[in-house]
């Protein structure tokens, strides 16, 4: 029997023996008879560690993975670089086998690093409060979305069409089913259209979601957003790129109420979409309509300093179907990966990461101008950028995978009018040999 | 061990850096970033050096309790072990790092480990269709209720609005059941802790979408009438949803697809052996009947002869909860462990938690009020009213205590039918000597309530620190090192 199971048959005699019963069948009497089952029927297994070693490796060995190619896709996850330091944190037992810390005295580790976590997205966002974690930054964006009408009282939201497809269609899942109205702002040269946004907003709507550097890679007008939203009464939410923010002004500065974003570029892998995390962070005013958990710092009875779950009364556990919303289980782990990659790179660190994003991408574009391919907005852009590739691009991508590249992403589903659109992402792992080839494969000979 | 611990802020010194770069190899672009989007003020990031950077966060691990350290009996969680090679499995470069957007030629391990792992969850709970995509249980309880409303609306039942949870149930119930724009009717416990069917079939109307139920319920008691409830809740039009959150009790000894439930969602972190990581991540899937299964989150895997895709061309469903398709690594360890146990290892399972809990319930049962008093499944509810009543103790500080012996609390003051609760879930990775060691322990505390109250109030003694001012980080909160500067 497995390793996992520690009692053995004499125990659990033994313990029989203790309740007075003869088998261990005799304490399941109370399920009804019509359902009860002998066991699970037809599941492979049981395998011995070595077997399940093999078996699970043999799985691996069946994708292809960054380490395999070189890889100019992102549109959401990236390809950053994640320091060693990051799984030493957390593989970690004291860390990764704890749970929510509901009894602090003995949750010291947990709460101080969700503390010094909160402090860093704050100082990248530039904003007064975040939660311990979302579970991704799609469903941060749509709990934002529920905030504002929440605060605002009203029932519609403007998403931009330049938000990533996969959130905003996340978004009208989540306000399908409560009556919260999505309507979409169409785009002009890669960014929100402001006619479009202005014809839409009125003093029904409670919030304008954005994104920024957009999904097409094209950094928005969050000043001027933020403007057009207050000026009818309406909140600016704002997805961002964390690792933007050591170059760009936050969009705390620039007037938006929330700030939401997906974390995995913050030392979380790829993993294939998850787990990562998704931040939510808001003004002070806010504080009290924040979804999920938030760690505070007070005193013990000595008057040391400590942490604690606080403002829990906004949660769940707590307000059952009148909290401000229904996580309880979080991204706490992935997290503090985002922590400890944040307190590794530093203040230069983070800076020299985005400059490195950023002259890189720029470099990447240029050599694809050189070879046919068309830059489809000419807005500043930070890690990513959208082309019009001279062929289709599932050709090019096909062509380039041959070549050990992972190309960019096909824009022909989500956004059909940008003809062979293809959106490149550059991080800082990309070196120059790589881009040089890249271009060349991707478009031949320079023209 | 006790120096005061200092914040990363607090280590901070200009010119420190824990990290190593290359040196840029293209030249600075000419394009420049435009002035009005610039970042005017560097985020001050903490700059420490590596080593400081792990010491600081070694020590900080030190202050936690966790379930490689000890017994952690937090009911309703599920704390069981947490295997080691899972871990190793789930960092294998295969399957840490996939782009999700790879072509699926580049990602059939990762499809075919997905749609194993989902087979094996319909065939363990008894459903036709399951979706990994939630990412945890609250996410999987507002999909799940999701998906209900649009197999309602489909059949053109739009009145149906309401749904009901028993008073015993756990928080996330009521809150999903608004997320997904339902109002909640609330059906009491009869006196043996179960649904009383009389109140519940008091509360049935053609506006009743149906119920959410925990089986054991959260009081670890087995709904004992499950066919009935959930005969009067077909009857009436309605469906049955399950929190799979004790599924750990039921695994090969019943299926909630055989109980009569239509919808059902799974918390791999704690049937299914994933670790807890501090708070999550964890996984939520739902599995469902035949019926509802168009109505699932898109993307839905499925298999072509030899290879496996996604099907995005479902023009019933949902929609999506989340980017992409879930919480993959946490599949990867669930996976691994189901392949561990197989059939009759997770029948052991079952068997083991039931046993573990009945045999602990007997150990201290005479030192505290039991609310019910029945066989248990995996987990069981106790009450601290007499030494409140008595002593002026509570739960609380009795729980606390237990910290003083080297035991992690069990979940308190939940479920809240019962006053002073302590719900305890022991699990099957724990052995009779642990066992007999807690039970020896919450009676030494009854008995020092009795003969020593101030001692269990002013506990915990031997932490790093003592009990925390949770009202005034309430009242004037500090969340950030920036606000407390301020
Ligand atoms: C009975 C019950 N239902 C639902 C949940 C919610 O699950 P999660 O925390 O994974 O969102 C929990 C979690 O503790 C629970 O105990």
């Amino acid at each position: 029997m497995s390793s996992y199971l520690p009692n053995t048959e004499a125990d659990r005699r033994k313990m029989l023996e203790a309740l007075g019963v003869s088998s261990v069948e005799d304490l399941f009497e109370d399920i009804p008879k019509e359902v009860r089952q002998k066991g699970v029927g037809g599941l492979p297994g049981p395998l011995s560690e070595d077997e399940l070693v093999r078996h699970l490796t043999a799985l691996s060995e069946r994708n292809c993975h960054l380490g395999q190619c070189v890889c100019f896709l992102g549109a959401g996850i990236y390809d950053h670089f994640v320091p060693s330091v990051v799984d030493a944190v957390v593989s970690r037992g004291e860390f990764y086998t704890a749970y929510t810390p509901y009894q602090p005295e003995i949750s010291q580790g947990t709460l101080t690093a969700a503390f010094e976590y909160q402090s860093m997205i704050c100082e990248l966002t530039g904003m007064y409060v975040t939660n311990a974690s979302m579970y991704d930054g799609a469903s941060a964006l749509a709990e934002a979305a529920f905030m504002a009408c929440g605060v605002t009282k009203r029932d519609k939201v403007l998403a931009a069409k330049t938000v990533h497809p996969e959130y905003r269609e996340v978004i009208r899942t989540y306000t399908r089913f409560r009556d919260v109205t999505v309507e979409e702002v169409g785009y002009k040269d890669g960014v929100l259209d402001l006619e479009d946004l202005a014809s839409k907003l009125d003093d029904s709507v409670a919030a304008v979601l954005v994104q920024s550097p957009n999904f097409l890679g094209v950094i928005e007008d969050v000043k001027t957003l933020a403007e057009m939203a207050h000026d009818k009464g309406a909140m600016l939410v704002v997805s961002a790129d964390p690792i933007s923010l050591a170059l760009l002004e936050p969009p705390g500065k620039l007037g938006a109420d929330i700030v939401t974003g997906e974390g995995q570029a913050l030392g979380n892998p790829a993993s294939f979409g998850g787990p990562h995390f998704g931040f939510l962070a808001a003004t002070k005013k806010l504080l009290r309509k924040m979804p999920g958990r938030i760690v505070g710092q007070t005193t013990d009875l000595e008057g040391r300093r400590g942490f604690v779950l606080t403002l829990q009364a906004r949660e769940q556990h707590i307000r059952r179907e009148k909290a401000t919303s229904n996580i309880c289980t979080n991204q706490a782990l992935c997290a503090l990966m985002g922590a400890v990659y944040m307190a590794s790179m530093g203040k230069e660190g983070l800076k020299d990461v985005a400059k490195l994003c950023y002259d890189k991408a720029h470099y990447t574009m240029e050599r694809l101008l050189e070879r046919g391919f068309e830059r489809a907005f000419g807005g500043p852009f930070f890690k990513e950028f959208t082309l019009r590739a001279p062929e289709p691009v599932e050709t090019l991508n096909a062509r380039l995978l041959r070549e050990g590249f992972l190309g960019g992403y096909d824009l022909s589903r989500d956004y059909p009018e940008i003809e062979n659109g293809w959106l490149v992402a550059v991080t800082e792992r990309r070196t120059r040999r790589e881009i040089d080839r890249f271009a060349e494969m991707a478009g031949g000979e320079k023209k | 061990m006790k120096k005061p611990v200092k914040l990363l802020n607090e280590l901070s010194k200009p010119g420190r850096r824990a990290c190593s770069l290359p040196a840029s190899d293209v030249p600075e672009a000419s394009e420049k970033i435009p002035e009005k989007f610039a970042r005017k003020e560097d985020a001050a990031l903490p700059e420490v050096s590596e080593v400081d950077l792990i010491r600081h966060f070694t020590r900080l691990s030190q202050l936690n309790y966790a379930v490689d350290v000890g017994f952690y009996p937090l009911g309703s969680c599920t704390m069981k072990y947490n295997p080691k090679v899972n871990e190793r499995l789930s960092r294998l470069p295969g399957f840490l790092n996939l782009h999700p957007y790879q072509h699926k030629d580049l990602a059939q391990g990762a499809l075919e480990l997905m749609y194993g792992l989902k087979e094996m969850l319909c065939e363990i709970t008894g459903m036709d269709e399951l979706t990994l995509q939630p990412a945890a249980g609250a996410h999987g309880e507002m999909t799940g209720l999701m998906v209900i409303k649009a197999a309602l609306e489909h059949r053109g039942e739009k009145k149906r609005t309401k749904i009901i949870v028993p008073d015993s149930a756990h928080g996330t119930n009521p809150a999903s059941a608004t997320m997904a724009g339902f109002e909640v009717l609330v059906v009491t416990s009869d006196e043996r802790g179960n649904v009383d069917v009389e109140n519940l079939k008091s509360l049935m109307s053609d506006e009743v979408a149906g119920i959410m139920l925990t089986n054991p319920n959260t009081l670890g008691l087995f709904e004992e009438r499950i066919l009935e409830i959930a005969k009067i809740i077909h009857d009436a039009g309605g469906l049955l949803y399950y929190d799979g959150a004790n599924l750990n009790a039921n695994l090969g000894i019943a299926r909630p697809g055989d109980m009569g439930f239509d919808v059902v969602h799974l918390n791999l972190h704690k049937t299914f052996s994933t670790p807890h990581g501090g708070g999550g991540p964890g996984s939520g899937p739902i599995g469902v009947k035949e019926e509802l299964a168009p109505f699932l989150p898109k993307p839905v895997i499925v298999k072509e002869g030899n290879s496996y895709r996604f099907d995005y061309d479902r023009p019933l469903s949902i929609g999506k909860v989340r980017s992409f398709y879930g919480n993959f690594n946490v599949m990867v360890r669930a996976y691994a462990y189901i392949m561990t146990m197989g059939s009759e290892g997770l029948r052991r399972v079952a068997e083991d938690a039931v046993l573990n809990a009945n045999y602990l319930l007997e150990r201290v049962r005479e030192n505290f009020v039991l609310p019910f008093d029945r066989r248990c499944k995996h987990e069981f509810v106790i009450s601290g009213s007499r030494q409140k009543k008595e002593n002026g103790v509570t739960t609380l500080d009795m729980v606390k205590r237990l910290i003083d012996y080297g035991f992690h609390p069990p979940t308190v003051y939940f479920p809240l039918v019962v006053p002073e609760a302590m719900m305890v879930e022991p699990n099957e990775t724990e052995s009779i000597e642990e066992l007999d060691a807690f039970s020896e322990a919450l009676n030494a505390i009854a008995e020092e309530a009795r003969k020593d109250p101030e001692l269990v109030k002013n506990s915990p003694k031997t932490t790093p620190v003592t009990r925390l001012d949770e009202v005034t980080a309430a009242k004037r909160p500090v969340v950030t090192w920036i606000t407390e500067e301020e």
